[in-house]
C-alpha cells in the first residue's frame, strides 16, 4: 500500500495555490531589482523573443487534477481532493479536434489520467483516430492502487498507448522521499506487470519510458548517463526494462515553488536555473511545438502555464472554437518559470531537447 | 560575518577578469577532467566530493554535493566515499606514526 505523504497546497489552503500568487513570486525579489534578468530580457538577448510556435507536433489534454498520490513536487498540486475532472462532453470537444489535428501525438496527462471516470472510453476513441504517437502519463501506482486498474498493462496494450511513467530514482529512499511510502514498491510491481504483457522489451513496439525529475533543489544530469544507471539498477535489482528515460527539471511552481521557498532554495534556484541558460533550448521548448487543454477546455501553451492559468495568448482560447492555424499565430506566454525548460540540455515532457 | 560566503562561489568565474589566459586555461582544463573518460563522470564526481572534505573546501563541498545529486548519487554512496577520503587522512597521520615508533627506538630502544 502507498501511503499519501502530504496534502495538496489547495487543501492546506495555502496562498501558493492560487497562481496569482505565484506568479507575483516569480516576477519579485531577484527578478525586479535586476539581480537576475527576467525570462523575457534573457530570451531577448538571445534575439528570440517573442517566442512563437512552429509546427504543432503535440497535443497534451490534462483529463483531470485528482491523483492517487500527492507527491512533494508536483507542478500540478495533484491529489485525491482535487475535483477537476474532464467532463465527457469536453472529452468530446477534444476527440473532435484529435480526429483533424495535425500534430503526430496525443498526449494525455493529470493528475492520474486514469482516475477519470471516462478514461477508457476516452482512450479507446481517441486510439480510433489513428495518431501516430498515443501517450498516456501513467503514475504506475494506479495500476496497483485498485482491482479496477489492475488490468490497466492488458487495457494500454490493447490500445497500443505508449506509457510514460514518473520514477524519480532506482532505490527506494530517494522514490518515497519524493513521492510517499511505498510508492517505489508499488511502481516496480507495476513496471514488471507492464514487462509482463510486453510493456518496454528491447524489440517491442510496446512503448514504455520513464520519467526522471530531482529530488531536490537541483537540476537533473545528463539524460543518456542517468537512463545507463537507471538501465543497469532496475535489470540488476529487479529484472525490469525500460526503453527511454526522460530528465526532466523541476519548473519552480506550485509544490516544488513552496518546497523551494520552505527549505530556503528559492533564490539559489533560480540562479542555478538562469546561469544553465541556453540558448539552443529555447529554440526547442515544448511550447513551441504543444497545445496543452486543461480539464475544461481552456487552451493553454504548456502544462506549466496551465497551472499558472496563463492561456493562450490568441482570440481562440478554448477547446470549442479549436482552429490549428488561428491558433498557430500567436507569441507564446512566457514568467520567469519558463527557464526551468531552458536550462542545461533544456527540459520537456520528453526529456532533454538538445 | 564568515569568511566564506556561499555566493562567492557563483563568483568563481571572474578570477579569469584579473588574468585571462590563466583563467581560461584553467577552466578549460577543468572541464575537461571532469568529462566522461576512462572513469565516468560519475566516478569523478564521487572522488571529487572526497578530495573536497580532505581539502575542506566548503565551496568544493557545496558544488560536488550538489553535484553528486544531479548525477543521482545517494547519500550512502556519498557518506561512503568522504570515508574513503578521512581513512586516507587518518591514515596519513597514523603511518607516521612508525617515524616516532623509530625515534623512539632509537633515542630509548
Amino acid at each position: 500500500m502507498t501511503k499519501i505523504k502530504t496534502q495538496s497546497l489547495h487543501k492546506r489552503h495555502s496562498e501558493l495555490a492560487q497562481a496569482n500568487r505565484q506568479l507575483e513570486i516569480l516576477s519579485n525579489g531577484i527578478f525586479r531589482d535586476g539581480e537576475l534578468p527576467t525570462f523575457a530580457e534573457k530570451i531577448t538577448e538571445t534575439g528570440q523573443f517573442p517566442l512563437r510556435p512552429k509546427k504543432l507536433e503535440v497535443l497534451q489534454i490534462n483529463v483531470g487534477y485528482m491523483c492517487n498520490q500527492v507527491c512533494e513536487h508536483c507542478h500540478v498540486d495533484a491529489g485525491p481532493d482535487r475535483k477537476e475532472i474532464m467532463t465527457w462532453e469536453t472529452m468530446e470537444q477534444c476527440l473532435e479536434v484529435i480526429r483533424n489535428t495535425g500534430a503526430h501525438t496525443l498526449d494525455l496527462t493529470g493528475g492520474a489520467p486514469e482516475m477519470n471516470p471516462n478514461f477508457r472510453r476516452f482512450v479507446d476513441e481517441a486510439s480510433k483516430a489513428g495518431i501516430q504517437d498515443f501517450i498516456v502519463r501513467s503514475n504506475l501506482t494506479i495500476i496497483r492502487a485498485n482491482k479496477k486498474y489492475h488490468d490497466l498493462p492488458r487495457f494500454f496494450k490493447e490500445h497500443n498507448v505508449h506509457v510514460v511513467s514518473s520514477m524519480p530514482h532506482w532505490t527506494k529512499g530517494k522514490t518515497d522521499k519524493q513521492r510517499g511510502d511505498g510508492v517505489f514498491d508499488a511502481s516496480i510491481e507495476a513496471l514488471k506487470m507492464l514487462n509482463d504483457v510486453g510493456y518496454g522489451l528491447p524489440d517491442s513496439d510496446l512503448r514504455l519510458d520513464l520519467v526522471y525529475n530531482p529530488s531536490g533543489a537541483f537540476l537533473p544530469g545528463d539524460q543518456a548517463s542517468m537512463e545507463k544507471d537507471f538501465k543497469k539498477a532496475l535489470m540488476e535489482d529487479f529484472g525490469i526494462q525500460f526503453h527511454n528515460l526522460f530528465a526532466i527539471t523541476n519548473l519552480p511552481i506550485s509544490r516544488f515553488l513552496d518546497y523551494l521557498i520552505a527549505s530556503d532554495n528559492y533564490e539559489d534556484y533560480m540562479y542555478q536555473l538562469v546561469d544553465a541558460y541556453n540558448p539552443s533550448a529555447v529554440a526547442n521548448v515544448m511550447c513551441t511545438n504543444t497545445i496543452s487543454v486543461s480539464w475544461d477546455g481552456w487552451l493553454y501553451d504548456c502544462d506549466f502555464n496551465q497551472m499558472l492559468e496563463l492561456k493562450v495568448d490568441n482570440k481562440i482560447q478554448h477547446i470549442k472554437d479549436y482552429n490549428e492555424s488561428l491558433l498557430n499565430n500567436r507569441n507564446i506566454v512566457i514568467s520567469q518559470h519558463c527557464f526551468g525548460c531552458t536550462a542545461g540540455a533544456g527540459s520537456s515532457c520528453q526529456g532533454s531537447v538538445t | 560575518m564568515s569568511y566564506y560566503d556561499p555566493k562567492d562561489l557563483r563568483k568563481f568565474g571572474d578570477i579569469t577578469e584579473w588574468s585571462e589566459e590563466l583563467g581560461t586555461k584553467y577552466f578549460d582544463y577543468y572541464g575537461k577532467v571532469f568529462e566522461d573518460g576512462a572513469l565516468t563522470a560519475r566516478e569523478k564526481s564521487l572522488i571529487a566530493l572526497a578530495v573536497s572534505h580532505t581539502e575542506q573546501c566548503p565551496y568544493c563541498i557545496d558544488a560536488y554535493t550538489k553535484d553528486s545529486l544531479q548525477r543521482g548519487v545517494t547519500k550512502e554512496e556519498m557518506m561512503e566515499a568522504i570515508h574513503v577520503g578521512a581513512a586516507i587522512r587518518s591514515g596519513a597521520t597514523l603511518v607516521h606514526g612508525v617515524m616516532m615508533m623509530n625515534k623512539v627506538n632509537k633515542l630509548d630502544g
